[in-house]
């Protein structure tokens, strides 16, 4: 293995990480982007989705389990944010800072919660037997160079996912009616826009796929009662540098702060390429405050 | 050797059960109380909750075995147990409660160097008596702590003489980024050096980082024969997962930890780590029918819960105290420390110890392999016990420790 595969390797998991920023991302992007929910207990939502995994796999056994995990993570924490919207959030619209504490109360709770039931060391979740190999690349650049099965699917399941979501918002009647309401909330609703169940759909989508991206990510990290508090910094951080509300601008700041920090790390420690990192989004946002995309939106007039 | 233990156990019990039964006369103030307060502060909620409980579980397990002998000097030992709540200013602040307004008479407690370092000037202004039980950076000395807890001579560097035996030349450093694995591979490389090694690369990862690609990347390309890892924590299941799913599991590159015990291993899943190496004073599975006898009482209370090295520690440390405070025939910190170090070796469990003048533990160091059970098997153990020395001479030449 040389340099050039360093850097071709480095490469890949830049890829790989922004990969992981997206599928922890694209919840927030939902909640946060499209309703002005702060929802400080999305990081619980990856959580729950660890979680839910681990008790499929402890059911349906090692191989299955963990392909039925990934719905029952979805399905499970959909439910709850449907539950959570109905009897917390939906009361809270339109005071983005109540929202903030009431859903870092819940965050806290769910917490709690997990540790009372599962205890606070964590539980065991290994990637199935179909996924714990790695796929070996010969060639002249690449000899030595392999990609560990584990990452190929997470890639995989975020491109899926983004691909899935963008479909139900750019070519569906849901995603019509979420668009108009993002837009312009009375108009929507003065056209008859069910605006409550919109917002309903929204947020529970955004959970679900944080509970699917938790159930994801729970191959290569812990799942411990705080793991969630791991994620929400960086999820927020893309959310906000992609610009709100857009897919695109979420995508392209996932891959740009995986590609920037993986490179960055040829060169330098981790610790240090975090510091370069939030340098520069601190720069970026003074040049360009509404992200790299922004959209025109009246929500964000308002605010 | 057994025997010489059991006989070394025998009289000391025998001593102490003599010493409780003689009528002993106490100083006048303390005549009054038949008792005696201790302080015993871990961290009883909070992230370092998870491995502090058992340590206080430990410590208390020691002082209700020591009261049913008859206690210490005559009188039961109370414990009041405090929480330091994983944040080093609140063990200043109970450690400061304990001294001046429980007068308790010695503190059993810390686990993170931040914790012992934030308590240091609160023991030296009181002249208090600190017992510290979890191995440690090394590069310091206070009269005022008992340091039982290995120093780096007696962990690390046992470890990397068990790697050079085994014909490992190439290392690689892997740790989180505080001031225990900076000052760790600080020595392990001027050592490395020393002995004709290679460092094959150094990494940090922020503390509770979890992605190793870059990480792995590097290790891949360094090609190391041995990887030195002083992880804390979580980071610690991020990391071996994703050597796994790398293809590089403990079987192909192995991993020498140094902060995965017992305890640690249950958490992050034996199958994960299977195969990979330890280093510590104290493991649950010594051969040592004393650890035996510990290992039974504390499962008796506590069932299905590991044992590891800290607690171990913090168990010897009540008993060390007992002796000292029953050989000074009082319980003054400044006569207690003094008559600690005059001890003669003793085995709680962990073999023979004794506390050198340096107010650190003499202890034996050992090297183990993770068996699927979660146990751990002791491949490697050094030449008796090794005095303590708290800086090293290759990297902090000229410093020493003057009490």
């Amino acid at each position: 293995m040389s340099e050039s595969t360093l850097v071709v390797g480095q490469l890949f998991n830049g890829i790989s990480v922004a990969s992981i920023l997206l599928l922890a991302a694209l919840g927030l992007a939902l909640s946060f982007g499209l309703m002005r929910v702060i929802n400080m207990a999305h990081g619980e939502m990856l959580m729950m989705g660890g979680y839910l995994t681990y008790l499929s796999i402890g059911v349906f056994g090692k191989g299955p389990g963990f392909a039925i995990g990934l719905v029952v993570a979805f399905c499970g924490t959909a439910l709850f944010g449907a539950l959570l919207e109905v009897t917390l959030i939906r009361r809270l619209y339109g005071r983005p800072l109540d929202t903030l504490l009431a859903t870092w109360g819940v965050s806290l709770i769910l917490q709690q919660a997990a540790r009372s039931i599962f205890g606070p060391i964590g539980v065991e979740v290994t990637a199935p037997p179909w996924l714990s190999g790695t796929l070996s690349l010969g060639g002249t650049v690449m000899t030595g160079f392999s990609i560990p099965g584990v990452r190929a699917f997470i890639i995989v399941l975020a491109a899926v996912v983004l691909g899935a979501v963008a479909l139900i918002i750019a070519r569906t009647r849901l995603g019509l009616l979420i668009r108009a309401v993002h837009e312009n909330r009375p108009i929507a609703d003065a056209l008859g826009a069910n605006t409550r169940f919109i917002d309903l759909a929204v947020f529970s989508l955004g959970t679900g796929v944080a509970g699917l991206a938790g159930s994801a990510l729970s191959l290569i990290a812990p799942v411990t009662p705080t793991v969630g508090q791991s994620y929400i910094v960086y999820a927020f951080l893309v959310v906000i540098v992609g610009g709100l509300g857009s897919l695109t601008g979420t995508l392209a700041a996932a891959l740009l702060v995986g590609v920037f920090s993986a490179t960055a790390q040829i060169a330098t420690s981790q610790s240090f390429s975090d510091v370069l990192l939030l340098v520069c989004v601190i720069v970026f946002m003074q040049f360009r405050p509404r992200g790299i995309v922004a959209q025109g939106s009246r929500a964000l007039d308002e605010t | 050797m057994t025997i010489s233990r059991f006989a070394k156990r025998a009289t000391f019990v025998l001593v102490a059960a003599a010493l409780s039964a003689t009528t002993f006369s106490p100083s006048p103030s303390a005549a009054a109380a038949d008792t005696v307060d201790v302080g015993v502060l871990q961290s009883l909620t909070g992230t370092m909750a998870i491995s502090e409980v058992t340590v206080k579980n430990a410590t208390l397990l020691a002082i209700d075995q020591i009261n049913a002998k008859g206690g210490v000097l005559g009188k039961k030992i109370v414990p009041i147990v405090e929480d330091g709540a994983s944040d080093p200013s609140m063990f200043a602040q109970k450690a400061q409660k304990l001294i001046e307004q429980d007068k308790v008479a010695t503190v059993f407690g810390g686990w993170t160097s931040a914790s012992r370092k934030a308590m240091l000037p609160v023991f030296e202004r009181f002249h208090g008596l600190l017992w510290y039980p979890v191995q440690f950076e090394g590069n310091e000395c206070s009269p005022d702590i008992m340091y039982s807890g290995a120093q780096p001579n007696q962990q690390i560097l046992p470890a990397l003489e068990w790697a050079e035996q085994k014909g490992d030349k190439s290392i690689f450093l892997l740790g989180s980024d505080y001031v225990f694995p900076r000052t760790a591979n600080l020595i392990l490389k001027k050592h490395i050096v020393h002995d004709g090694g290679t460092v094959a690369g150094e990494e940090y990862v922020p503390l509770g980082g979890s992605d190793f690609s870059a990480v792995i990347n590097k290790i891949k390309l360094a090609k190391p024969q041995i990887i030195f890892n002083t992880l804390n924590g979580d980071s610690n299941v991020s990391f071996f997962k994703q050597m796994a799913a790398a293809g590089l599991p403990s079987s192909k590159l192995p991993v020498m930890s140094f902060s995965i015990a017992e305890q640690e291993a249950k958490a992050i899943g034996p199958s994960l780590l299977e195969g990979s190496y330890a280093a510590w004073n104290y493991f649950e599975s010594l051969p040592d029918p004393v650890n035996k006898k510990f290992v039974a009482a504390y499962q008796a209370k506590y069932p299905g819960s590991p044992v590891d090295d800290p607690m171990a520690h913090g168990y010897l440390d009540v008993y060390a105290w007992a002796a000292a405070v029953t050989k000074a025939g009082s319980f003054d910190p400044d006569k207690v420390r003094k008559a600690a170090v005059t001890l003669a070796y003793s085995d709680v469990g962990l073999g023979e110890t004794k506390f050198a003048t340096n107010q650190s533990l003499v202890q034996t160091g050992y090297v183990a392999q993770l068996e699927p059970s979660g146990q751990f098997k002791i491949l490697w153990q050094s030449k008796g016990p090794i005095v303590p020395v708290p800086y090293d001479p290759l990297s902090f030449p000229g410093k020493t420790c003057v009490l």
